[in-house]
This record gives C-alpha cells, sequence and structure tokens, in this order.
C-alpha cells in the first residue's frame, strides 16, 4: 500500500492553520534544510531525487534551480506558479486550501536553495478561499519566525506575498506569469532569456509549480534515494491525479508516477458510472492528446505516456464513456483554446478560432465536405509555428480525436447529427 | 497583493501593483468605471492606456457595471460530460429570463460563461460572486437561485 506524502494532511480537521501542520511534524523540513544544508547541497539533492516539474513541462526542478545565477550579490526571486488553469485539473487547489504550510515550506527551501529572499505566489483569480488560506498561512509563518528576517538565526531573509491573477489560462505560462505580475497584460515573453536569466523585474527568477515545491520539504526529510525510489526511471515520487468525468468518484488521488491508468480510474476512481463503457481518456489535462481503450493500462509517467503518443502533462485525468460524441468534446475543447489565446502570434490567434469554428460546424451538422481535413490541416500548421507551447496544447486534443475518432468526425458530416447521444 | 509597504510609485515594481489595485477599485462599486481607471492610473502613476490594456486584457475585471450576483457557469469538458453547462445555462434562462453577458431587469443577476474552473470533482460546478457551488443540479440551482434572491438588500459580496 502507498502512504500519501503530499496528501498525507488534507483530510485532518483545520489542516490549514499551522498548529495542526506543526503538531504533525510541520517544519521540520525547513529546520533541517537551513540549518543542517549549505544551499548547493540542497540544489544536488533535488537533482538527485529526480524531481520533474508538475506544472505540464515535466523539466528537471533540480537542474533549473541549478541554472539560477550564484552570485550572492545578484537579488533573485522565487515565483510560485498557482495558476491551475488547464481544464480537468483541480490539484494544486487541494495543496493551496487544505496544506498551504506544505506550500510554504517548499518555498522556504527553494528559496534558501537558490539564494532568493523574495518570493511570490502568482495565485489563479478564481482561488478566493485559497488566497485567503494562503494569506492567513504567510502570516502564521511569519508569527512563527519561518519567514522573515534572519530565520532560525541562520542569517537568511524572506519574504513571500501573493499576488491574484485575474481571469486568463495563459498566465499561467511562466513568462505569461511574470508579464502580469508586472501589472501588464498576460502576453508570453520570447525564450531565450529564461526566467532562470532574466524573470521578474529583471532578475534571476525560479518559477515552479505548486506540487513541485511541495514534495520539497520531503525530499529534505526523507532523502532523494527515498523519493527517486517511487515510480519509474524517468519519472520519480508521488503524484497527485485529478480523476473527473464519467466515473464513480470523481477526485484527487495521490499515487506514485507510473501506476496504471486502468488502476486509477477502475480501483481509485471507483470504475465507471452506472458501468458504462469506457470510450476515451484525456491522461493530463485537456492540452493532451485522448487515448482509447486499448492505451488504459499504459503507466501514468511522463516516458510511458510520450510513448503511446500523448504527455503527462498535469496528471489531469478526465474520463469519456460510451454516450460521449467526440466531435462535441473536441469542438468544447477548441472553443477553450480559442477563448483563451492572448492574441499575440497569428498562428495561434487566427489559427485556434478557425479550427473552433470548423470543430463547431461539423457538430452543429452544418460541416463543409472537406472540414474534417481543414481540420487536421489547420493543426498541422499551427504546431511549431507558434510564439509560446500555447499552439502545441490547443492542436493536441483536436488532432488526436480527429485521428482516433474519425469515424464519427464522418458521421457528423454526412448525416449531420451525432452517432451517439449524450445522456 | 505586493503590499510591500517601500514600493515607491516610481519603481518599476509600482506597476506591479496594478492588479491588486485593479481588484481594490472594484471591489468600492462592483465594476471599474472610466473614473475608476483613472483613479488607479493616477495612484500608480501610469496612464489611463495602460491601465485599460491591463484590465480588458482579464476576463475577472469588469468593464461594465453588473448584477449583484454573477452567476458564472461553467462549459468546461467535465462540467459538461456531468451533465452541466447548457443544461445549468438554460434553467437559469427559463427562471431568470437571462442569457450570457445579460442582467435581470433588477439589477441581482448576472450571466456569463466560464472555462474549467478547477473544480471538475464537484461537475457541474458555478460560481457565484467568490462562492464555488458544486454538483448542480436543477433543483439545487432553484434552491440557490430562491435563496439569493430572498436575500435582503446590501449583501454585497463581490
Ligand atoms: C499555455 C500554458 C499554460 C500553463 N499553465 C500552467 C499552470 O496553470 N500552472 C503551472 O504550474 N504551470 C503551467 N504551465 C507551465 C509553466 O509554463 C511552467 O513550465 C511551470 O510553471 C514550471 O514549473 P514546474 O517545472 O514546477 O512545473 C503552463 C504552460 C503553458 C504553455
Ligand atoms: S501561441 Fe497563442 S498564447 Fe502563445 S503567444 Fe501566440 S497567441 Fe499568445
Ligand atoms: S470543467 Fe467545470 S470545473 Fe472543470
Amino acid at each position: 500500500m502507498f502512504e500519501p506524502v503530499l496528501t498525507q494532511n488534507v483530510q485532518r480537521a483545520d489542516s490549514e492553520k499551522i498548529a495542526t501542520y506543526l503538531a504533525h511534524g510541520g517544519y521540520a523540513a525547513t529546520r533541517r534544510a537551513l540549518l543542517e544544508f549549505a544551499p548547493g547541497e540542497l540544489v544536488e539533492m533535488v537533482k538527485q531525487s529526480g524531481l520533474r516539474g508538475r506544472g505540464g513541462a515535466g523539466f528537471p526542478a533540480g537542474v533549473k534551480w541549478g541554472f539560477m545565477p550564484k552570485d550572492p550579490n545578484i537579488p533573485k526571486i522565487v515565483a510560485v506558479n498557482a495558476d491551475e488553469g488547464e481544464p480537468g485539473t483541480f490539484k494544486d487547489r487541494l495543496i493551496i486550501e487544505r496544506d498551504p504550510h506544505q506550500l510554504l515550506e517548499g518555498t522556504i527551501i527553494a528559496s534558501y536553495a537558490v539564494g532568493a529572499e523574495q518570493a511570490y505566489v502568482y495565485i489563479r483569480g478564481e482561488f478566493y478561499s485559497g488566497y485567503q488560506r494562503l494569506i492567513q498561512a504567510i502570516a502564521e509563518a511569519y508569527q512563527h519566525g519561518y519567514l522573515g528576517q534572519d530565520i532560525l538565526g541562520t542569517g537568511f531573509n524572506l519574504d513571500i506575498s501573493v499576488q491574484r491573477g485575474a481571469g486568463a489560462y495563459i498566465c499561467g505560462e511562466e513568462t505569461a506569469m511574470l508579464e502580469s505580475m508586472e501589472g501588464k497584460p498576460g502576453n508570453p515573453r520570447l525564450k531565450p532569456p529564461y526566467p532562470a536569466q532574466i524573470g521578474l523585474f529583471g532578475l534571476p527568477t525560479l518559477v515552479q509549480n505548486v506540487e513541485t515545491l511541495a514534495c520539497i520539504p520531503h525530499i529534505v526529510l526523507r532523502g532523494a534515494d527515498w523519493f527517486a525510489s517511487i515510480g519509474t526511471p524517468e519519472s520519480k515520487g508521488p503524484k497527485i491525479f485529478s480523476v473527473s468525468g464519467h466515473v464513480n468518484r470523481p477526485g484527487n488521488y495521490e499515487l506514485p508516477l507510473g501506476t496504471r491508468l486502468s488502476e486509477i480510474i477502475y480501483a481509485h476512481a471507483g470504475g465507471m458510472r452506472e458501468g458504462k463503457k469506457l470510450k476515451a481518456v484525456i491522461p493530463g489535462g485537456a492540452s493532451t492528446p485522448v487515448l482509447t481503450p486499448d492505451q488504459v493500462d499504459t503507466p501514468m509517467a511522463f516516458e510511458t505516456l510520450a510513448k503511446v503518443g500523448s504527455q503527462l502533462g498535469t496528471g489531469a485525468i478526465v474520463v469519456m464513456d460510451e454516450t460521449t460524441c467526440m466531435v462535441e468534446a473536441a469542438r468544447r475543447t477548441a472553443k477553450f483554446f480559442a477563448h483563451e489565446s492572448c492574441g499575440r502570434c497569428t498562428p495561434c490567434r487566427i489559427g485556434s478560432q478557425r479550427l473552433y469554428e470548423t470543430l463547431e460546424r461539423l457538430e452543429r451538422g452544418a460541416g463543409l465536405a472537406d472540414d474534417i481535413e481543414r481540420a487536421l490541416y489547420l493543426a498541422e500548421n499551427i504546431d511549431g509555428r507558434t510564439f509560446c507551447p500555447m499552439g502545441a496544447a490547443l492542436v493536441n486534443p483536436a488532432r488526436s480525436t480527429i485521428q482516433k475518432f474519425r469515424s464519427e468526425f464522418e458521421y457528423h458530416l454526412e448525416h449531420g447529427e451525432c452517432l451517439v447521444k449524450l445522456h | 497583493m505586493l503590499a510591500d509597504p517601500q514600493v515607491q510609485v516610481n519603481d518599476p515594481r509600482s506597476r506591479a501593483l496594478l492588479l491588486s489595485a485593479l481588484y481594490n477599485a472594484q471591489e468600492q462599486i462592483g465594476w471599474l468605471s472610466p473614473q475608476a481607471i483613472q483613479q488607479v492610473a493616477e495612484q500608480l502613476n501610469l496612464s489611463p492606456g495602460q491601465v485599460h490594456s491591463t484590465a480588458s486584457f482579464y476576463t475577472m475585471f469588469k468593464l461594465q457595471p453588473g448584477g449583484r450576483y454573477l452567476l458564472q457557469v461553467c462549459e468546461g469538458l467535465s462540467c459538461y460530460l456531468m451533465g452541466g453547462a447548457e443544461t445549468v445555462l438554460e434553467r437559469i434562462h427559463q427562471r431568470l429570463g437571462i442569457l450570457p453577458g445579460e442582467t435581470t431587469p433588477d439589477g441581482k443577476f448576472s450571466l456569463q460563461i466560464v472555462q474549467c474552473i478547477a473544480a471538475c470533482d464537484y461537475a457541474p460546478a458555478i460560481r457565484v460572486n467568490d462562492e464555488l457551488y458544486g454538483h448542480i443540479s436543477p433543483e439545487s440551482l432553484d434552491e440557490l437561485l430562491a435563496q439569493l434572491s430572498a436575500q435582503g438588500e446590501g449583501v454585497e459580496n463581490v
């Protein structure tokens, strides 16, 4: 049996309060990190652990920490990405609302490791109660001397402030987030330079997802080897999988990376609703390619999902049963991306709109003879031609759904209606 | 909230206060009027154009006045799969007579479509001002609307 790590506190009463957190070993990791380790040793430890980013891209966290300049005279910043906007994903919300101190510990340790004296949490605007809890948790951490000047007598200073986003998916992309934090519209920046070189206010900035940082205290307490012993060769540690759609028990399930998708759906999320047949699964949030029932035994890990043509993304699993119209599923997701394009570059701004219109026509039963080909052509010409990775994100669901469920699109085209009826 | 007391108005970081300044301004009268934009611009030593370009980028900043209760219906995939989105919008239309983008004549309710609000485990989900409501059914929606309608004047929750 796997013992929950990241979610071990979330069920407790008053789990968001520092008293509860301290009563269950909270802030021991911060003490240990600051009192027993040099910053460079922590960077090394996180590298050794094999921890990869949980915000979608899966970049090795320790490597990113190592990119931060070592010169102590350069002010540095840690920016926590709490914008959680990938449709289907609701794991960071759980940590923020139910265990904010775990996130603060990860942030404090990361800041100490890279030499940052200022950290910001950029929280999704809609997370109002999470915002309030985070503010409260930060105030408690200051009162207990885990934030502020000369933390634990080590001479290390750290301030954390929270900034609310205001409803824009693209602000989850790290450079758009930095723009937004500077009070501007959230248009992504060109990379390189990477945020570790030039980030917030022109300063080197470490951007890290909430769940990634939540792993840090556990790595410090239990060691890199322990963390690396969980998971698969290229995907280490525990992961919170958000499961939604046609299952009996939607929710967040923390399991080792590499757990089979089928085990998550059938054993943990209670199986298919009303005993219906599985038709399709999105494994890692709306921007990851859809899988079919024959792929449901795929282990949920970066390398295994890549092998079947999809991605781990945020680990958000959306389950669709036999009553789902896949044309409608594709249309809906395309609408989301068309709405959320920041408008900076043409292939995404116009392409996402045309892709949505094409799928909308097909769904409505008013498709033009070449609309299926048109959608694929648009996908081909958006992918790889955009300013930021949003282009790839937006074509994945449309293209994969057409490729795997083409007969449903053809049926819509020929008959002007749906092969299946929902509910 | 970069509530950093040391930040001076001419500091490049002062513009970073813009989103929280806009939230504060919006809280006053429920939306960002041209006067409010002007005031925020003066506070932070920015041009009204700069303030407007930021405000208009974000869906949570309201450049038009709306009802006391903003009903935000999630049309994300998970909410749709669980029988939400259009069915919820239809029900609201039946009960209140408003379509997305509209406000009831008494100024009580506005309706807006939103994308996944990270509550797919409670699908179908809606937000009313800053509160989240999950597992929305026609019945629970009716109940909620009745409750909000009955709530006395001055219950402001922006
Ligand atoms: C369109 C787009 C949206 C994104 N949204 C988020 C998000 O909501 N939360 C997040 O942590 N990362 C998001 N990312 C990934 C970030 O750019 C970045 O890789 C991540 O915050 C780095 O942290 P990590 O390495 O800990 O995952 C998004 C990326 C793209 C391209
Ligand atoms: S790909 Fe889309 S979201 Fe990214 S910069 Fe271009 S228009 Fe903006
Ligand atoms: S799809 Fe509605 S909350 Fe996620």
